[in-house]
């Protein structure tokens, strides 16, 4: 058998690095079968909320324009999504160590459409596990606030947990193990304490409080009860924000272009 | 019509890794339609150099090119396909997801179907990667190989670990494959393999390209010859003056020579001394295989 060049140049490079959204739709099929995901991002947060935020003692107290079990809600919504949006990017962990990406790299899949996948998966399942939360609140109807406020703290919920997919892309490259998600399961339940998802941080000691404020959930979870509470912004949520979105990134890009380069 | 490029083309490539070299210094041309097999010990740098062909990494000096183009644009192209020795699958999705996920990348591929048949895993299908042994698992990579339909198929020591009737089968399939005329590299550490499947073996010792030919030609590379005789009182220093011989031994009344010019120590024997029961024999691709790859230290691959 003998090619000429023509015939060589004939078969054609994919577009977009061979990325294709069903490659989303078959990554998610993968995480659905995972009953470990399911049950940490899916049902804990909805049992956390049914736990602790009906109690009558202080459910239908008023939290700005709703009530403290709506706030209950949207922390545990945010807790969910951070867990799926966190877990979706250190899935390159895994697949690193079995070989998969090396598997891949003799595609034409660039690895930019590889990540790229892998953060929209994460999108995905971060969606789902809001909206799961937020369903529940639906049906105890007991979370009050006005129908604005649940679309605008649900979608900075969402678009908010996207930057914890690049701490698991960060994490991921950095902890090349297999169980690399009971480590990041363990730093987003310390980052969920320090950022004040599940205990207010009033009822900390102040110097808590003050290291508080410099954990990655701190600024995250106080914008996106934002629309809630409502009042002046402070532009330190919104500096915490930025500075950990520059760090996970950072690391993410980092330890992407090294592991690109070494395979 | 231009002349076709050759399908691997390497040339002076080498590949360090930190203080060890791995490869040092190959030069291999290797054309359309040729059954190649790398043969060589674990660690002779066999999957270094196939890394490179593949574009996984790039080598410290020389170049490769494949068909002509860098490997990376080759692979894109879907020219050039892959069975990687530790090349890892997904366990949490089925046989045909994985295969439906891997042609979902290229721009061309031949149906699912027909590479789960090509490959003899159709029946499982359904069935979750992580329930598959390893040799259904080696199938399912040769079927994700042999999507693209590509041109040159590399298979990196692809029968490790698989009992004999498991081997006989793999490679069954792979020769009812490459009846089209598929250029096929493969690289193995079973000597039989390589004796049984390639047309031509390229022996890699330490690095380096210690042997290229036919497998009768590497046997013969392999200070080809042995010539045995009966001669009563014969000394190894009787036989000083006998340039054509390798190496000398003698065994009582026995005397055994190694050549690569059997007919001359043959001629020699028979004309100038007592000798009788003369015995000429061919060193098998084992002893070949060992004289040239024979005192291999570990390095890096």
């Amino acid at each position: 058998m003998s090619l000429s060049s023509s015939e060589l140049m004939a078969r054609a490079t994919p577009r977009f690095g061979g990325f294709k959204p069903v490659l989303v739709r078959l990554e998610i099929r993968r995480l659905l079968r995972n009953k470990r995901t399911l049950l940490f991002t899916m049902v804990v947060p909805v049992v956390f909320f049914l736990l602790f935020g009906l109690n009558s003692a202080y459910a239908g107290e008023r939290a700005g324009r709703g009530n403290v079990s709506a706030f209950i809600m949207i922390s545990l919504a945010l807790y969910g999504a951070v867990l799926a949006t966190t877990g979706g990017g250190a899935m390159v962990s895994t697949e690193r160590i079995v070989g998969w990406s090396r598997q891949l790299r003799v595609t034409p899949l660039s690895p930019v459409a590889y990540i790229v996948t892998k953060m929209l998966t994460s999108l995905v399942l971060g969606l789902s596990s809001l909206a799961v939360v937020y369903a529940a609140g639906i049906v105890v109807h007991k979370p009050s606030m006005p129908l604005y406020v649940w679309i605008t703290t649900a979608a900075c919920v969402w678009i908010g947990s996207s930057l914890f997919a690049a701490f698991g892309l960060f994490v991921g490259y950095l902890l090349p193990s297999e169980n690399v998600m009971q480590v990041v399961g363990f730093a987003l339940m310390l980052f969920s304490f320090g950022g004040g998802l599940f205990i207010p941080l009033s009822q900390f000691s102040p110097l808590l409080r003050t290291i508080a404020t410099y954990t990655p959930l701190y600024g995250l979870n106080q914008l996106v009860h934002y629309p809630l509470i409502g009042g002046p912004l402070n532009w330190t949520w919104v500096l915490n924000l930025l500075a950990w979105l520059v760090i996970f990134v950072a690391g993410a890009s980092l330890g992407f272009r090294r592991d690109t380069a070494r395979v | 019509m231009a002349p076709a490029p050759l399908a691997v083309d390497l040339s002076a490539v080498r590949k360090q890794f930190g203080h060890v070299e791995a490869v040092r210094g190959i030069d291999l041309a290797i054309g359309s339609g040729e059954v190649v097999a790398f043969l060589g010990p674990n660690g002779a740098g066999k999957t270094s150099t196939i890394d490179m062909i593949l574009g996984l990494s790039k080598p410290s000096s020389g170049a490769v090119s494949v068909y002509g183009m860098e490997p990376g644009e080759a692979v894109r192209r879907g020219l050039v396909s892959a069975v990687l020795q530790n090349g890892g699958l997904l366990k949490d999705l089925t046989v045909e997801e994985t295969v439906r996920y891997v042609a979902n990348l290229f721009v061309k591929t031949r149906r699912v179907k027909e590479v789960l048949e090509r490959a003899g895993i159709a029946e499982i299908a359904g069935r979750l990667v992580a329930k598959c042994s390893g040799g259904e698992q080696q199938r399912l990579r040769f079927a994700i190989a042999l999507l693209p339909d590509p041109e040159l198929l590399i298979l990196d020591e692809p029968t490790q670990g698989m009992d004999v009737e498991g081997r006989r089968e793999f490679w069954r399939a792979i020769r009812h494959d490459a009846d089209r005329g598929r250029t096929i590299v493969f690289a193995t550490h079973y000597l039989e393999e390589a004796d049984s499947y390639a047309d031509r073996i390229v022996l890699i010792r330490r690095g380096e390209l210690v042997a290229d030919g036919t497998a009768v030609e590497v046997k013969s590379l392999a200070a080809g010859r042995t010539v045995r005789a009966t001669l009563p009182g014969a000394t190894e220093r009787s036989f000083a003056g006998l340039k054509c011989a390798a190496d000398v031994e003698v065994r009582g009344n026995t005397v055994v020579i190694q050549t690569s010019d059997p007919d001359a120590v043959a001629r020699y024997l028979l004309n100038e001394t007592d000798a009788h029961d003369l015995e000429i024999t061919a060193r098998g691709l084992e002893d070949a295989f060992l004289a040239l790859t024979g005192d291999d230290e570990p390095g890096g691959r």
